[in-house]
């Protein structure tokens, strides 16, 4: 059963509708509705197309945080062979809400780098929806140190609110490590490819975001502040995220059109979730274009390439 | 009320056009609450004389007390694309930007300047509080990165004031990627091997703190600084409890491993050109060594 967005009214009336009839039909064999039903499915496929096809910055918001939406770790068990996860910042903690670790894609050596936010409320608990803490940049870069000992190309799956807010975390150097982690980004001679998955959410999305390719899967937000963050402060009021949404400019296409990301990665009709395997393949693809691009450039002119990929942001605008 | 007031000023109001008094000719310490005439903080450097607090220092005054005789070339401001999101929350942002730039003489808040710091060369960058909470947008990534270039080519250290209340909101993810653009610049002064020292003072946060003001070979801070990447309230709403006292200031972030050292405003020229001379390998000279136990005196 899905989770319906409020938005999606229509298409959960209608699939309502076509979930009694086959109950119907199921109960009594006499009565025949596959008719009705095909025609209530053509409707409930048009309803998603078009509810889809003009989602505006809120709904598409909606649908990046939509609790059923994948996660890294689909994405690491179905695209990497030998996924092996590392744990630890080798100086205070594991820190879950960041996974890392190495694997093989499509047979290349490569270390992989992300947030998790959890599918159920323990599993939300464990990876703290996807809010890290100074522990789960530092372990993102000792790995990416390591990835550039090896030559192993890093690939970021992005997926967080932000960088967790709590007395520990700020304790430890919340800051610090965010900006240890953007520079470590921008220091390593191996191709970082990112992904942001669903919402990139400020500082706590850039620490691993720096890559020299940035992709955005199509109704993915990426924002130097949550909608409902900067209605509270511009506004003082939290419920005119919608409007802060709008004028943020945070969808895949406004930050194509800025310059900002390199491509914009389709979801099936319906959002990610409606077809998780279509859009990890999908994902899988552009990673593996991305990677075949950059491995023919020796690490310096990467390097040199990534740095100036970021100073030219902004300055054609 | 006598006579003057109510004859003569409104005729002299008229004439001059409606001039405006100074508002805040005696300014109140916020800690101990005690009155200070304007022109004397201002010869003490904004800390107030008797309680030692430390008041946000305007950018220009802040440049002036630092270099030599108060000599140095400011750095022009690079142009970039304003208000590229066409931004308008309860006001325009463009509004915003006139508005700032009316009351701080600003084009943006960085001011960026080049001179000598007790013999020692040295680019300074500094923070305009007053000009939109010294929130990090493309104008003032522009004007770092440049002054990063700017000590490359003239291949001496970079000091770095920050004040600022973090990213731009009113630039969007535009100001967030000011956080790489801007550690673009330290590494390639890194790489140049020049020092890059930060000084941060009241406030220093978001966005600003989680990059190139986390970044400096040494940091140094202001007494009483807040310091920190979420303010107390976004913390105070996570987590739902008071958050201890003296929390995210200077010296919680000195005695938490954060900082090197808290460095009293009337010292920091002193103690800048002190640990510069000493990593660049210069000969010591007279006014260095007696900053030295000052500064230790400081930090204590």
């Amino acid at each position: 059963m899905h989770n319906y967005l409020d938005f999606e009214k229509p298409i959960s009336d209608l699939e309502g509708k076509i979930h009694e009839l086959r109950k119907l039909a199921e109960e009594d064999e006499s009565i025949d509705t596959s008719d009705e039903v095909g025609r209530l499915e053509a409707r409930s496929r048009e309803a998603m197309v078009d509810i889809y096809s003009k989602l505006t910055p809120w709904q598409k918001t909606q649908v990046a945080r939509h609790p059923q939406r994948p996660h890294f770790l689909d994405y690491s068990a179905k695209l990497f062979e030998e996924f092996t996860p590392l744990a630890g910042d080798r100086k205070f903690a594991e820190d879950e809400a960041i996974q890392a670790g190495l694997g093989r894609f499509r047979g290349q050596s490569v270390a992989i780098i992300g947030q998790e936010k959890g599918n159920d409320t323990k599993s939300r608990l464990r990876h703290n929806f996807g809010s890290a803490r100074p522990e789960g940049y530092r372990k993102a870069i000792r790995v990416m140190e390591m990835a550039d000992r090896f030559g192993l190309p890093i690939v970021t799956l992005v997926d967080t609110a932000g960088a967790y807010p709590g007395i520990g975390a700020e304790e430890r150097g919340q800051a610090e490590a965010i900006a240890r982690s953007t520079e470590m980004c921008l220091n390593v001679k191996v191709p970082i490819v990112s992904i942001i998955l669903g919402e990139g959410g400020s500082g706590g999305a850039i620490a691993i975001a720096t890559g020299d390719r940035v992709y955005m899967l199509q109704h993915a937000i990426y924002s130097v502040i949550s909608p409902e963050g900067a209605a509270s402060i511009l506004w003082r009021d939290s419920t005119r995220a919608k409007e802060a949404a709008s004028n943020m400019k945070i969808t895949a296409d406004d930050l194509k059109a800025l310059g900002i990301i390199d491509g914009i990665i389709q979801e099936p009709v319906g959002g990610a979730h409606r077809d998780p395997e279509a859009v990890i393949a999908a994902t899988g693809n552009v990673i593996a274009d991305a990677l075949r691009d950059l491995s023919a450039k020796p690490g310096d002119q990467l390097r040199r390439d990534r740095r100036q990929r970021y100073l030219d942001i902004g300055r054609q605008l | 009320m006598n006579w003057i007031t109510n004859y003569v000023r409104p005729k002299i109001n008229s004439m001059l056009g409606r001039r405006e008094v100074p508002e805040n000719l005696w300014i109140k310490c916020p800690e101990t609450g005690e009155m200070v005439f304007h022109r004397d903080l201002e010869e003490n450097k904004w800390v107030i004389p008797a309680s030692g607090y430390h008041m946000k220092m305007p950018a220009k005054a802040r440049l002036k007390d630092l270099f030599d005789d108060g000599a140095y070339e400011a750095l022009p401001q690079p142009k970039v694309a304003q208000d590229p999101l066409k931004f308008r929350d309860s006001k325009k942002y463009a509004d915003r930007l006139k508005d700032s730039r009316i009351k701080t003489d600003q084009e943006d808040t960085i001011l960026a300047g080049v001179g000598k710091v007790r013999g020692v060369k040295l680019v300074a960058v500094v923070h305009e509080f007053n000009f939109m909470g010294g929130s990090l947008g493309m104008a003032a990534g522009e004007a770092i990165v440049k002054a990063f270039e700017r000590a490359i080519t003239e291949k001496c250290p970079l000091v770095m004031f920050p004040a600022s209340g973090g990213a731009r909101m009113q630039e969007g993810i535009l100001s967030l990627m000011q956080l790489p653009r801007t550690t673009v610049a330290v590494e390639m002064l890194k790489e140049a091997g020049q020092p890059y020292v930060v000084v941060l003072t009241n406030p220093t946060t978001g966005g600003v703190t989680a990059s190139y003001a986390m970044l400096g070979d040494i940091h140094m801070a202001e007494p009483g600084a807040e310091i920190c990447f979420a303010g107390k309230r976004v913390i105070e709403q996570t987590i739902r409890e008071k958050l201890p006292e003296g929390f995210q200031t200077s010296e919680y972030l000195l005695e938490h491993g954060m900082v090197d050292m808290v460095v009293k405003r009337h010292d920091i020229p002193d103690t800048l050109a002190r640990v510069l001379r000493i990593l660049t390998k210069k000969p010591v000279t007279e006014t260095t060594k007696a900053a030295g136990v000052v500064a230790i005196a400081a930090s204590a």
